[in-house]
């Protein structure tokens, strides 16, 4: 099986290549990135006016299997990954059960190999069960083949307990992801603390309930000398905290999701539960720190979040809702009409967060164009605008923060370890 | 001017213009309930749902008694009895009244924003009675009201509201409503109970009831309810008194025909002394009555601009 991408404009952050290229693959790799390449191929795809590059790597994604099939399945999540140009997710451990013992990742990678259209990575807990009390085998998990530890949605209170855990990460050689949120600073919040709360009468979660959080999070993985990486930042004091630890050499990256950039908290005025996420939508200043921290490289990664919630846990009371969006199928346009458009990315560093730093930061052999990698590759008609519909969506809910919203960049092709996974109808337009 | 509006969900959402014709309609209203026979045809063979999902005999009966003053057929429904209990969505209630042909839900929901939800998911009126800490636009309308009555205008005066402001779809609706009529509001609390940014609405902020009286043309006094579980420090009841009670003392420093109001019901002894809500500064008797002719006024606006629609 081989495929020749002919004429388009391949985008490789990894070798810092943005040219009118054609691309060989064979054998479920790359095998030649070069001008005019005569081959005879399987199939041909003619790239001409597209931008060509690695596939995504989400770092960030409930999947919601197994326990939650009724929000989402490894099928559906993986559907929706490949249409939105996605080759490889990370899947947050959150699940019930969760992923905190090896029979547990056993019976996940087992749902995967049947059923996964893309590439899926399992993250293991930090703690059992994620109660923050005991710590997982982590060095187990580790050589079970999981990617990274997170206890996702929570947040290890016990300053001790965190530390040991960034120990035993760092023994094991595996990264730690914080959701970062002192919940006795946050409580029973549901919106981002300002006039916006007040207005609404709603409960409002404080900046200081997420940055308070980050510092020490950063602050722990520095004593323990284990790399750390924080989840879905939201604020502007996180982005300065995060900045600064930096400068000083920790270990540390961090990812922000595209709501962070796009959106906000305006966007609640309305009581719209699909507006309703943890973090919350921010002021505009937070959202401008963001901006900026993706542009100056403060933020390594741009993830999803993807949290499928079904209708009847969103459309009610807003402060009953649960909170999360999804985002597999718009990540990549909201990324492009938000800051390539806007020229605060380019699109080689706009392909560094959403492939090349994600793959750098999980240790994959991923994330790049380069000869003998694995052919993951997403082509995309980067002109081409299209409004996000509820019905159009591939994933199972449809919570999404963009409905209705006119967004630039539709995925032709999505090509992962060598196989079209996903192939947009040309001809309807 | 004419009304255009299917709901009424709170003041933030309406202009001057839109708050001074329900207090015009009211005016015209008020005479009914002084006839022989106090009864207008003018939702005659209109439906008004009663929806309370927190327990109000107060504002439930005013409605009530508007409505039928109007003609309209009431229907209440107490959730503790209704298929609420068997674990029904408030959309898929609404939906259900919808279906009955009934025209307006007046609903009352300890959710802030329940009523914008149920608003937008049906085609009928939804009128807010109260939803969480968000609004309870009737019971400024009907402040409002007396208060214009009182004072013959609302421009330039000096409002001064007391009270749990964190907590209060009261002082929330109250701020809105006077500021867009023109009027100074100052919000007076113990800062715990002070939302943020609340300036932001043009109202100024203190902690000092006696300097928010000194210039205050009338004051509105939330009721305290000590028994909400909030995690933070709450202040102790007799120090809240000690601090910021109404009483007779602290009237006497004020401006002579300061008007005293109270939404209801009045925790004596907490929030104003005895001799301040009997008092003749008093006109909490004047709001229960005016609150029947400004929900007449607002029942037959939103019954009227649905007819127009349609």
């Amino acid at each position: 099986m081989s495929i020749l991408i002919k004429g388009g404009r391949v985008i490789d952050p990894a070798n810092k290549i943005d040219a009118l290229l054609d691309i060989l693959i064979e054998d479920n790799k790359i095998s030649k990135v070069a001008k005019n390449i005569e081959a005879q191929a399987n199939s041909i795809i003619d790239a001409t006016g597209k931008i060509v590059a690695p596939g995504i790597i989400d770092m960030h994604v409930h999947l919601r299997q197994p326990g939650r099939e009724d929000k989402e399945t490894v099928a559906t999540a993986t559907a929706a990954a490949a249409k939105g140009g996605i080759t490889t997710v990370l899947a947050m451990p959150n699940t019930n059960p969760a992923m905190d013992c090896l029979e547990n990742v056993e019976l996940l990678r087992g749902i995967i190999a049947k059923d996964a259209r893309v590439n899926v990575l399992i993250c293991g807990t930090i703690t059992k069960g994620r109660l923050g009390k005991e710590l997982s085998d982590i060095a187990g998990l580790k050589k079970n083949g999981v990617y990274a530890i997170s206890d996702d949605g929570c947040s290890v209170d016990s300053d001790e307990l965190m530390l040991e855990a960034f120990k035993e990460a760092k023994q094991a050689g595996i990264l730690t992801i914080c959701h970062s949120e002192d919940r006795k600073l946050s409580g029973k919040g549901v919106i981002n603390l300002g006039f916006n709360s007040t207005r609404l009468g709603l409960r409002g979660i404080s900046n200081e309930s997420e940055y308070k959080r980050v510092a020490r999070d950063i602050e722990l993985a520095e004593r323990s000398g284990a790399a750390v990486h924080i989840a879905h930042i939201s604020c502007r004091q996180s982005v300065e905290i995060i900045a600064k630890a930096k400068k000083k050499g920790v270990k540390l990256t961090c990812e922000t999701a595209p709501h962070y950039f796009s959106l906000t908290e305006d966007a609640l005025l309305g009581y719209d539960t699909n507006m309703k996420m943890n973090p919350p939508l921010r002021s505009p200043e937070d959202v401008a720190a963001i901006k900026q921290g993706l542009k100056d490289g403060t933020i390594d990664v741009i993830a999803s979040d993807h949290a499928p919630h079904t209708e009847n846990e969103k459309d009610i009371e807003f402060e009953r809702a649960e909170f999360g969006v999804v985002g597999l199928e718009t990540e990549l346009s909201v990324s492009i009409t938000e800051m390539v458009d806007s020229k605060l990315l380019d699109w080689n560093m706009l392909f560094e967060k959403i492939a090349f730093n994600p793959a750098r930061i999980l240790n994959l052999d991923k994330g790049s164009l380069s000869e003998a990698k694995p052919a993951d590759i997403v082509i995309i008609s980067w002109e081409k605008g299209w409004t996000v519909k509820k019905n159009e969506l591939v994933s199972k809910s449809k919570n999404s923060a963009f409905l209705g919203r006119a967004l630039k960049g539709v995925v032709d092709y999505t090509i992962c370890d060598g196989k079209i996974v996903y192939a947009r109808k040309l001809n309807t337009h | 001017m004419s009304w255009t509006k299917k709901d009424l969900l709170g003041l933030e959402y309406l202009t001057r213009e839109e708050i001074e014709l329900i207090l015009d309609t009211a005016d015209s209203f008020k005479e009914v309930s002084t006839r022989e026979i106090k009864k207008v045809p003018a939702l005659r063979g209109k439906t008004a749902v009663n929806l309370f999902y927190e327990p109000s005999t107060r504002t439930r009966v005013s409605f009530e008694v508007a409505a039928k003053r109007l003609s309209a057929d009431v229907i209440n429904i107490a959730t503790e009895t209704s298929s609420v209990r068997k674990g029904e969505t408030l959309i898929d209630t609404g939906r259900n009244i919808q279906a009955l042909k009934a025209d307006i839900i007046i609903m009352r929901h300890n959710c802030s924003g329940a009523a914008n939800m149920l608003a937008r998911a049906l085609d009928i009126s939804v009128v807010n009675a109260g939803d969480g800490w968000h609004e309870h636009p009737t019971q400024a309308l009907l402040d409002i009201f007396t208060l214009k009555e009182k004072l013959g205008k609302i421009k330039g005066l000096n409002i001064t509201i007391v009270g749990d402001i964190a907590h209060s779809r009261v002082a929330r609706s109250n701020i809105w409503g006077l500021t867009k009529l023109g009027a100074n509001v100052t919000v007076c609390a113990p800062e715990m109970l002070l939302p943020v940014a609340i300036e932001k609405t043009g109202a100024k902020t203190s902690s000092n009831i006696d300097e928010a009286l000194k210039d205050a043309d009338a004051v509105n006094v939330l009721r305290m309810q000590f028994e909400r579980d909030e995690g933070a420090a709450f202040p102790e009841q007799l120090d809240y008194f000690k601090r910021f009670g109404i009483t007779g003392e602290r009237l006497a420093r004020a401006k002579k025909d300061i008007v005293v109001m109270h939404p209801g019901p009045i925790n004596r002894g907490i929030e104003m002394s005895s001799e301040v809500a009997d008092g003749a500064n008093s006109v909490i008797l004047e709001q229960v009555t005016n609150g029947i002719a400004v929900r007449m006024a607002v029942l037959f606006l939103v019954a009227q601009a649905r007819e127009i629609k349609t």
